[in-house]
């Protein structure tokens, strides 16, 4: 068999079989405004002209901001080895290492993945790997429905809106259901998930429930009760998943501590750069008695005919190639090349590491919430938070394009991000790492003071009542 | 040669019927054909199957493959056995491989099925 593109005989072949003329009929279904079309490339330029006009692109980054966004994607020190080692082009492949004799490099680097993200998840089996943390979170919330036989998963309003709406994709058009738990709206819960609101909906006639979702720490920065929400979950038999981002994981107690069945998060705060759309790394965890569930690659380590330790995929029976249409995923590929930086990451940073890593990040946002509330902008929830929370300023959105001004990027404006939530309309969600620097804390603040003194007075009517009944 | 007290599908499971309690596994020749088999998913104690339905799922080390309902009727015990040993299937199909046992729905269904003659024909075709 020749290896050459298909011939026009070839493709008429092909037609004819499947009974249509063109292969445009193939794509009826996408409308003609999202097909590809046409590329309309300028001519070829010079390297030294087209290496000019590359390099005055990059400079229209800004990276001269002292940045307080967090939001799901984290900066942090990433180790010098990390990027070295990526780029050995050994690793350059995101392809299935189906046979273990020419594989070992690539099945071992898996399998210290999982093992590492094992540790650090506290539950039995991991999966490498999924595109993101929303991706993840989908796939969990599939595996809650295969599994229970149920068709219903509730997700936490403080799960992040992107997860949710990733979530809404994955369950058009079948038979599942997605219903949104609310947030507490006033009192020390504030901005957690409202338990009262999951009991009434797990509670609900002929509407069993198969999965639970809620973030830990939440979308807002805050802690959620998880070993209550699991509990809830699991006294009307549906499974608890629980989104997590990694590194908060040194500090604060593993979803396996707390009853979760499945994890799902964001790999990217492990030594992967908060890059402006990824890629990113995807995180799935799970306990053993969901391993037929988990869709991804399993690894495993055994011994060879010789007594030698060997790394094999394992219960690959899941998985496309095999079980078809009835496989765990639809999404057969995985981040390979992220998932070695996680693991070289955790690594060289090591448990210890990890946990100053967190703390210190913790540390720089006590004082980022002192700094910011002495400057007139106090925090919106009155609950514990690791290393993000939400901060009330008097028109937020101009405040935030001032700050920018000044080289300050004052985290997320929250009426821009969830505009549909009059009570989150002065909110500004911002994070500190151990990357933040109290210099760069001190700058905010100024900026902050300064941009609330000038700000206009607000004229009493000209606030919609319910965002004066938030800010009070 | 298949057991001639069974019946059997052309999907190659086979029924053995006391009173109106029928008991379904697959065949030696489809073990054969899946390989080592390492994993055997049933359907839990109580579910009503429809003939030809896919009821369960066996997965070897180079296939899966649905289970298929040979006739309709109710779960009334899985073989909880085949979670620890599924290589039962390959090793005793007939015998401690067995999957489900069923309370039959339509008795008149068992008429439709192949015995072991047509069966052996059936795979001796290929």
């Amino acid at each position: 068999m020749p290896y050459g593109p298909h011939t026009m005989a070839d493709r008429a072949r092909m037609l004819a079989t499947v009974g249509i003329d063109s292969v445009d009929e193939l794509f009826a279904d996408i409308p003609v405004a999202l097909r590809a079309s046409r590329l309309d490339l300028p001519e070829p330029e010079p390297e030294l002209v087209l290496a000019a006009r590359l390099e005055s692109l990059a400079a229209r980054n800004r990276v001269d901001l002292a940045s307080f966004l967090g939001a799901g994607v984290y900066r942090h020190y990433s180790p010098a080895a990390v990027d070295q080692i990526l780029l050995r082009g050994e690793w350059y492949t995101a392809y299935t290492p189906y046979q273990p004799e020419i594989s070992q490099g690539t099945l071992q680097s898996i399998y210290e993945y999982e093992s590492l993200i094992a540790e650090l998840v506290a539950l039995d089996v991991v999966s490498a790997s999924h595109y993101d943390g929303a991706a993840a979170t989908a796939e969990a919330a599939l595996m809650t429905c295969r599994s229970t036989r149920r068709e219903r998963v509730l997700v936490s309003r403080a799960v992040h809106r992107q997860y949710r709406e990733t979530l809404a994709t994955y369950f058009l058009g079948g038979e599942l259901e997605l219903d949104e738990i609310p947030v507490v709206a006033d009192g020390p819960d504030a901005g957690t998930t409202d338990l009262a609101a999951l009991e009434r909906l797990l509670a609900e006639a002929d509407r069993p429930v198969a999965g639970v979702i809620a973030g830990q720490p939440n979308f807002f920065g805050l802690l959620e009760p998880m070993a209550e929400i699991g509990r809830l979950a699991h006294a009307t038999g549906a499974l608890f998943v629980a989104v997590v981002e990694p590194v908060s994981l040194a500090v604060l107690a593993p979803p396996g501590a707390y009853g979760a069945d499945i994890a799902a998060g964001e790999g990217q705060p492990l030594g992967i750069a908060p890059q402006y759309g990824g890629p990113f790394l995807g995180i799935l965890a799970c306990t053993d008695g969901l391993v037929r569930q988990i869709p991804g690659r399993l690894v495993g380590m055994t011994a060879d005919l010789d007594g030698k330790r060997a790394y094999v995929m394992t219960m690959r029976a899941r998985e496309q190639d095999i079980r078809r249409e009835k496989a765990a995923s639809n999404i057969c590929t995985n981040q390979a090349l992220l998932a070695l930086a996680a693991s070289v990451y955790l690594a060289c940073i090591g448990p210890h590491g990890l946990r100053d890593v967190a703390a210190l990040g913790a540390a720089r946002a006590a004082e980022l919430e002192a700094a910011l509330a002495a400057a007139g902008a106090p925090r919106l929830h009155p609950g514990p938070y690791l290393n993000e929370f939400v901060v009330r300023v008097p028109d937020a959105p101009a405040v935030h394009r001032r700050l920018l001004e000044r080289g300050i990027l004052a985290g997320l404006v929250l009426a821009e991000a969830e505009p549909g939530d009059p009570a989150l309309a002065d909110g500004l969600l911002v994070c500190a790492t151990e990357v933040t620097t109290a210099e760069e804390i001190d700058r905010f603040a100024a900026a902050l003071a300064d941009a609330l003194a000038d700000a206009p007075a607000v004229e009493p009517g000209a606030r919609t009542a319910a965002t004066a009944g938030a800010v009070r | 040669m298949a057991p001639v007290d069974l019946r059997y599908t052309r999907d190659h499971e086979w029924v053995r019927v006391e009173g109106d309690v029928a008991t379904i596994g697959i065949t030696e020749y489809a073990a054969g054909q899946l390989g080592d088999i390492v994993f055997v998913e049933l359907p839990e104690v109580g579910r009503t199957l429809e003939r030809a339905a896919a009821f369960g799922v066996v997965e070897s080390v180079k296939a899966v493959s649905d289970l298929f309902a040979p006739v309709s009727g109710r779960v009334v015990e899985a073989n909880d056995a085949l979670a620890g040993q599924p290589e039962l299937v390959n090793g005793d199909p007939y015998g401690g491989g067995w999957m489900l046992r069923i309370t039959l729905s339509e008795p008149s269904q068992l008429d439709e099925l192949l015995d072991a003659a047509a069966y052996d024909a059936l795979i001796a075709e290929g």
